[in-house]
């Protein structure tokens, strides 16, 4: 039978290639933000998968709002990623020092 | 039985999809392999009992988020194979944290189910006469119809950010301009002249 566990465990190792592919691919930056939509979904299954265990609504409304939270944060990454390139070139980001002063 | 096969096909595809993204090296594929997780996760949330979570993952994040970074990905002209020169330099590194990170969160789990901490009371139970969406929605609709306009104005703010960030006036465009056309009287734009014999106008 199918226990929460099972869920955790599949969500952490998401996390877990989620954070490892933040590492990996330091200068690709779209690779990083596609790295940190595995994550939050790895906090979604979790959510969801407490919800259903513990027969409580909230982790799945909270879930909703983790969801909205990704898609703005998807929005105005994928926006700064374009003025960057439009700037500069390249999106190789293990070089962006323009703020430094 | 099925749901004990659809749990391992779910989620081993799950996980070899995102272990795709991370490794593919054509962005592209990545994305591909994205929505491919994105598909799947959903499946997993659909066993769990969770349906409408599972349907605004597909909508939101294959219709909305991953053909954004596809649309992204095609649009700049990249070269990838530079962005892929630190890959073997970080990888241990990135192996170290992960591997950290991954027993900690297994050691989290073990001690949950040891019974360590008693939560708190349930703050909305699930009743069984009622769908999900009903229920989600009788939830978010009274409970937590703050936090429901919260998550509206974050999705204002990124669109408005968004568009302000990425909108670029150009220069040197002839367009239309409405009211100096319907300003505009015979008196700006005709002239009476009464040139004398032989001089000709002067324009």
């Amino acid at each position: 039978m199918i226990s929460v566990g099972h869920y955790l465990a599949v969500s952490a190792v998401l996390f877990t290639l989620g954070v490892l592919g933040i590492f990996i691919n330091r200068k690709n930056i779209i690779v990083i933000l596609m790295a940190i939509e595995l994550i939050l979904l790895a906090v979604n299954i979790n959510l969801v998968a407490f919800s259903a265990a513990l027969n409580d609504l909230v982790g799945q409304v909270f879930s909703m709002f983790v969801l909205t939270v990704a898609a703005g944060e998807a929005a105005i990454g994928l926006a700064i990623l374009v003025i960057y390139f439009r700037g500069r070139g390249t999106i190789a980001v293990d070089d962006a020092n323009r703020m430094k002063g | 039985m099925i749901q004990l096969i659809a749990f391992y096909l779910f989620a081993t595809i799950v996980i070899a999809s995102a272990a795709m993204v991370i490794f593919a090296r054509n962005p592209v594929h990545s994305v591909m392999w994205l929505i491919l997780a994105f598909f799947n996760a959903a499946g997993l949330m659909l066993l769990a009992g969770a349906e409408f979570i599972a349907m605004l993952l597909v909508i939101v994040y294959v219709g909305a988020v991953a053909v954004l970074f596809l649309f992204i990905v095609m649009m700049l002209n990249i070269d990838f194979a530079e962005l892929r020169a630190g890959f073997v330099r970080y990888l241990p590194l990135g192996a170290l944290v992960a591997v950290i990170l991954a027993a900690e969160l297994i050691f989290a789990v073990g001690a949950w189910n040891a019974g360590g901490v008693d939560l708190a009371a349930r703050a909305a139970p699930v009743v069984t006469d009622k769908s999900n969406i009903e229920q989600l929605g009788e939830l978010l609709y009274t409970k937590y119809i703050f936090l429901f306009e919260a998550a509206g104005l974050v999705l204002l703010v990124a669109m408005i950010g968004a568009i302000v960030l990425t909108h670029r006036e150009r220069g040197g465009v002839r367009v239309q301009n409405v009211s100096a056309q319907t300003r505009r009287r015979p008196g700006d734009a005709t002239r009476l002249v009464d040139p004398g014999s032989g001089q000709g106008v002067e324009l």
